[in-house]
């Protein structure tokens, strides 16, 4: 049987059903919320030369195209020639894996009769890393749990009994971290089962032909989407809160024929706090943003990245050097599109929507007894909320929906069955959305309050506080957000706070920013968010020019 | 014996079954959406003049229909408001918060049903543990029932923030409503699903409350017409759990029927599961626009909680409206005999999840239509006889397939007709593997295990490739596969799923207050199945919904117990332990235990069809004429045998490649598999590894 270009394609589809099948299995085994929850997680295939050739749609993006750069550094560190079947590696160097230590990258070998033809990679955020645990407090990375550096976890099918234990002695949740490890290495067998099956099949020896043709097919496709944007180079600067000073964000795209550059050249310098950015991370959500613009409809892969370079420079607060704090890297890492988009709009007309509210608003919440020595347990909680997204060319942002991340929020049912706390309010934060002929979308507002018996201390890490989400081609901003107690006391955006029992915290999520000018909004539109409760009257008044 | 009738409205057909001393008697007669019972009196009168009765001798008619889904679907439902606690007016728009499709930028979401200027609230608030924490005051009712008499609501939906553990409140505001306007429709969330979770369960008592005022409607008057045509019989619906309830109960929660079609199926293909004594049966339905495919376990079509109603975007999973009621679980994908197939811009083929529908169809049914599909692909490979399609109802014109095709896809990728026609064949079969393959992995069953039973037009002619690629080495088409949902029907025990909130900290197990739940759930659903079949002997079965304490998914947990002593709750934890490593694989020590929900579903025995004992291979069919099917496996043209199913007696065989055709559709076997005809009429196609 000669193979042909449909059972190239045949098989290039089973490859994504395979490491599909390695992601779904990750994320119903996974006992950190942030997997299951956010799929938090990756998982991949790639050929001998590190090059990645399938990856599940699951996951996000932060985690997506960081850990296609990281199976590079395993073949570079761990050697070629020490390669052997039946060996696993593991890292959680935020350099070379996902850019913190709560996610562990796992590799394995494949082999077909007793060659390596391949690797397959997983990701996954962990429960606990030990140090200081998830946030931004640390002032080195050391501080922030323990590094695994790239190293062998099993050699020939043995496993390494020491990395175990120490792993088991640096963490709080000995059992779920450890179990954690092991699902990612059986996710990684059960991708190299499907795939040894694959081949059989095919009666392929080795994946050189198939991946040559899924690498060059996508490359080809993203370089062709490349042609289509006018040469030139194009800039955009944001400035957004950070955690002890504003950060400002700066990058030049450069278009020359089928490739593109992105470079962060300008951009702040490091933080204090865990809020820097590992480059690799970076890169990982510059190209979801590109890709999303330009190519939306190529696979990810080796062949959809390479034609985009993505840099900043060594030292910046997105290409933070060792040993800077990095354990929170997302919220800025989240911002990054928006940043990116600003210049693409320059090159890629009626495509790029306004700035959103973009980074999460995590809340970490830690319900105390407010009598010490009663038997009421503490509890942690963490939920994940949203603003408004920016609205598009030709349609309104989406509301309290997240953009870049991935994450779905949780049950206020089920959470507070776990946890002492009352959720009195988790509704639309009316009027927030920028105004414009398409409307930002909406931010959300939420009042916590602790139960009879408790207090809470929360860990803030909120960002579009001081800088709202702009508008783009005369759209205008959408609204910053909020921090306070229900009655007015204001909070700060950052830092652990504390909320005295009978005290409600409120968090008024940022909007979307606007697209287009507002007075030339469809009138239906503007008499349907009136009615809907989405503006006031007095909005559609003053910003849309609207009398009914 | 008594005589019974099945009738399922579905999207183009409505399929009737009737079940008498002689035997079945089945038709197919179009839907006619405006008016459904049209179709439905065509097809009684139809299949009792072949069977020779009167309809005054039909006793009981089992019915089910997608009227409710479609209503969803097509927005036309009742005009709804939905009054729910103040602070959770946005819940059903705010959803998950997360988008379906990641890399695009403008992804529009689902439009609530009910839009937000008809979501009202009042000021109120139940704790997760039932206690009130702020009382639902007597002015504030009067104001909600003024706005909704102001508003002109034919229906309203309740759902409050954690009414399934304490309905109080929700109770407080349908009898002020319903005191002052007596017509109104009103569905409560504590009634209609009283589960954790709220976005489910909004999501539930509004669709009930939006599609209620119709189908109450369309319920109370097929009845009525049912007796004036002179058939004296008692009406019975199916409901999305795969079991039967009476027209009130469907009436009171219409949410319950919405998957009740594909339900049937399940039931269809689990009765035949029996009878063959296959313990592990994958069921495989392919129509026209989607295939779906469900697990049976020991007879048992997998169940679930929740599931997701009306994508909008292409069948992909999150959007949707997640509702929670009972239903059997299955996955549903975007491939049938109308999927559209194209080059992408990598220049890859793909292959739906749009679909030709029947109307105007395939290129190849001279009807209109001209997108290249999966039937003018069957039909260019070989699949398909262009004389004996439908019965010869539809003659199909191959080379209006193969224009199609090659303007749409061999042109672009510069490939002769028939490799391009095998091309999309093998698409098709590859996306319903790898959905089938995935869905067996996230229940940690080994899909190798299973036996295939496939119905539905499109199946049988998939069905072998498929389980090639998938490495199912048995398959059974039993017969009467066009109609397999209005046949399950006749299966259907009666039954009714119990479902409620109730959280539980297995560290603080309060034996006497989940005994106490227990009794009321029990209670409530006898209630339901008496109002069906008065007294009659039930089988009682409890699920309790369980995860280790942090996770965010319960699984079900099988207990063999319905009441709780000490030592039950002991076993309960192992039983969870059992349950969780058989789908994960492992266990996690020195973690507690919590349960969210429970469910108590009572059903009547259901008669367990024979074992029948398997049928070896005999002697070799009568072979009717040879033609050429290009083989899957061997990418080449080969001569193969054709044989009509109606020709084969008990024992005959074939191996493939053949084709065995009858009217509703045709069974391609492979190389590799032989088909041989079984004592009941059902074909056994096994791979030749297996010796007979």
């Amino acid at each position: 049987m000669t193979l042909s270009s449909i059972d190239y394609q045949i098989m290039w589809r089973r490859l994504i059903a395979v490491v599909e099948e390695q992601a779904t299995t990750l994320v119903r085994t996974a006992f950190s919320t942030s997997v299951r929850e956010a799929g938090d997680l990756s998982a991949g295939l790639f050929d001998s030369k590190a090059r990645m050739i399938a990856q599940a749609v699951t996951g996000t993006p932060g985690h997506v195209n960081a850990m296609a750069e990281s199976v590079g550094h395993f073949v570079n560190e761990i050697g070629k020639k020490n390669i052997f079947e039946g060996d696993v590696y593991i890292t959680n160097d935020p350099w070379k894996g996902t850019g913190h230590l709560h996610d562990i990258t796992m590799v394995t070998p494949v082999f077909r009769s007793r060659e390596h033809i391949g690797f397959f990679a997983c990701t996954a955020h962990v429960v606990d890393i030990g140090g200081r645990g998830f946030g931004p407090d640390a002032s080195e990375v050391y501080e922030e749990g323990l590094l695994i550096p790239i190293t062998k976890f099993a050699e020939r099918g043995i496993i390494n009994e020491l990395l175990l234990k120490m792993v088991r002695a640096n963490v709080r949740t000995p059992d779920q971290t450890v179990g954690d490890i092991f699902s990612l290495v059986a996710c990684n067998d059960a991708g190299n089962s499907r795939l040894q099956t694959m081949m059989t099949e095919f009666r392929l020896n080795d994946i050189e032909g198939l991946s040559d043709f899924i690498v060059e097919a996508s490359r080809e496709a993203t370089h062709t989407a490349i042609l289509e944007l006018d040469d030139g180079r194009f800039e955009n600067s944001m400035q957004v809160d950070g955690y002890e000073a504003p950060v400002h964000m700066q990058v030049a795209i450069k278009i020359e024929g089928p490739n593109l550059a992105a470079d962060f050249t300008g951009t702040s310098g490091m933080s204090a706090f865990g809020v820097n950015v590992p480059e690799v991370y970076t890169r990982a959500y510059a190209c979801y943003a590109l890709k999303c613009a330009i190519a939306p409809d190529v696979p990810n892969n080796f062949g959809s990245l390479y034609p985009f370079e993505v840099s900043a420079p060594a030292g910046s607060i997105l290409a933070a050097r060792r040993p800077a704090p990095v354990s929170v890297r997302h919220v800025l890492g989240h911002l990054i599109p928006d940043v990116i988009f600003g210049a693409l709009d320059l090159a890629l007309p009626n495509t790029i929507p306004a700035e959103g509210a973009s980074a999460l608003w995590n809340v970490q919440i830690s319900a105390r007894p407010c009598v010490p020595d009663c038997n009421l347990p503490s509890r942690e909680l963490l939920l994940f909320n949203s603003g408004g997204t920016g609205a598009r060319p030709t349609s309104d942002g989406l509301s309290a929906t997240a953009f870049p991340s991935g994450v779905s929020t949780m049950s206020i049912e089920a959470t507070e069955n776990v946890g002492p706390i009352i959720v009195w309010r988790k509704d639309l934060r009316e009027g927030s959305g920028g105004a414009g002929s398409q409307r930002g979308g909406l931010g959300q507002t939420i009042e916590i309050e602790p139960l009879e018996g408790y207090d809470f201390y929360f860990n803030a890490m909120f960002d579009r506080v001081e800088n709202p989400a702009r508008g783009r081609k005369g759209g205008k901003p959408g609204w910053a957000g909020r921090v306070e107690l229900a009655d007015g006391t204001m909070l700060r955006s950052k830092g652990r706070q504390f909320v005295r029992n009978g005290s409600r915290l409120k968090l008024s999520l940022p909007g979307g920013g606007g697209y287009g000018i507002a007075n030339k909004r469809d009138k239906k539109n503007i008499e349907a968010d009136i009615l809907g409760g989405f503006i006031t009257k007095q909005q559609a008044r003053d910003d849309y020019g609207f009398e009914g | 014996m008594r005589v019974r009738l099945g009738v399922d409205i579905g999207g183009t057909f409505t399929d009737v079954a009737l079940d008498t001393s002689a035997g079945l008697v089945t038709t197919k007669v179009l839907t006619d959406i405006t008016a459904p019972e049209s179709a439905i009196f065509e097809g009684i009168k139809k299949v009792c003049k072949t069977a020779g009765i009167e309809l005054d001798e039909i006793d009981q008619i089992i019915h089910g229909t997608t009227l409710v889904t479609n209503s969803v679907i097509e927005r036309r439902g009742a005009k709804t408001a939905f009054v729910t606690t103040e602070g959770f007016r946005d819940v059903i728009e705010m959803r998950s918060e997360n988008r379906f499709e990641q890399y695009d930028l403008n992804l529009t979401l689902p439009v609530p049903l009910v839009p937000r200027k008809d979501r009202l609230t009042v000021h109120e608030r139940v704790a997760a543990s039932g206690d009130i924490l702020l009382e639902l005051d007597d002015g504030d009712v009067e104001r909600l029932v003024e706005l909704v008499a102001k508003g002109a609501y034919e229906s309203v939906a309740i759902g409050f923030m954690h009414a399934y553990v304490n309905p109080a409140h929700e109770r407080k505001i349908a009898k002020a409503l319903s005191e002052a306007m007596p017509d109104i429709f009103i569905s409560l969330s504590s009634v209609v699903s009283p589960q954790m979770r709220e976005l489910p369960r909004f999501n539930s008592v509004i669709v009930n409350a939006y599609v209620q005022p119709q189908i109450a409607a369309y319920l109370k008057r097929l009845v009525s017409e049912i007796k004036d045509i002179g058939i004296n019989s008692q009406v019975f619906m199916m409901h999305s759990g795969g079991g039967i309830i009476s027209v009130e109960t469907a009436i009171e929660q219409p949410v319950r029927l919405l998957e009740s079609g594909p339900a049937a199926g399940a039931i269809y293909a689990a009765g035949y599961a029996g009878t063959h004594g296959i313990e592990k049966a994958l069921s495989f339905d392919m129509g026209g626009t989607t295939a779906k495919i469900c697990m049976i376990n020991q007879g048992a079509p997998k169940s679930a909680n929740t599931f997701e109603i009306a994508r909008s975007y292409r069948f992909k999973k999150g959007s949707g409206i997640t509702v929670s009621t009972p239903v059997v679980e299955m996955v549903e994908i975007g491939a049938g005999g109308g999927s559209i197939a194209s080059v992408d811009k990598l220049g890859r083929i793909q292959v739906g999840p749009i679909s030709a529908g029947s109307e105007p169809g395939p290129a190849c049914y001279q009807n209109g239509g001209n997108s290249a599909t999966v039937t003018d692909a069957n039909l260019i490979v070989g699949r398909l006889d262009p004389d004996k399609f439908a019965g010869g109802e539809i003659p199909l014109d191959p080379q209006l397939a193969s224009a199609a095709i090659d303007r749409d896809i061999s042109r672009l990728l510069n490939l002769p007709i028939m490799d391009t026609a095998f091309g999309i064949t093998e698409m098709v079969d590859e996306n319903m593997a790898n959905a089938a393959r995935v869905h067996t992995v996230e229940h940690g069953e080994d899909i190798e295990q299973f036996t295939m039973i496939a119905f539905g037009g499109g199946a049988p002619l998939h069905a072998s490739r498929l389980c090639d690629k998938i490495g199912i080495k048995r398959i059974l088409i039993p017969p009467g596969a066009g109609v397999g949902s209005a046949i399950g029907f006749l299966r259907a025990p009666f039954s009714y799923e119990a479902t409620r909130g109730f959280y539980q900290a297995l560290e603080t197990f309060d034996i006497n207050a989940v005994n106490t739940m227990l009794e009321d759930l029990e209670e409530e659903a006898k209630s339901f199945v008496t109002m069906g079949v008065g007294t009659a002997d039930t089988e009682k079965q409890l699920r309790v919904f369980m995860r280790y304490v942090g996770q965010g998914w319960e699984i079900p947990v099988l207990p063999d117990v319905m009441r709780f002593a000490e030592a039950d709750v002991v076993n309960l934890c192992k039983c969870f332990e059992e349950t969780y490593r058989a789908v994960f694989g492992r266990t996690i020590d020195d973690l507690d235990m919590e349960i969210t929900n429970w469910s108590v579903t009572i059903a009547t025995a259901v008669s367990t069809s024979n074992m029948i004992p398997k049928s070896e291979s005999q002697q070799i069919a009568t072979i009717e004429s040879d033609c050429t099917l290009f083989d899957a496996r061997t990418r080449q043209a080969l001569k193969t045998s054709k044989v009509r199913r109606a020709d084969m007696i008990t024992g005959d065989f074939v191996v493939g490649p053949a084709i065995i055709t009858e009217d509703d559709t045709s069974t391609v076997v492979s190389t590799q598999y032989r088909a041989i005809m079984q004592s009941n009429g059902s074909l056994l196609i096994e791979h030749q590894e297996l010796k007979s």
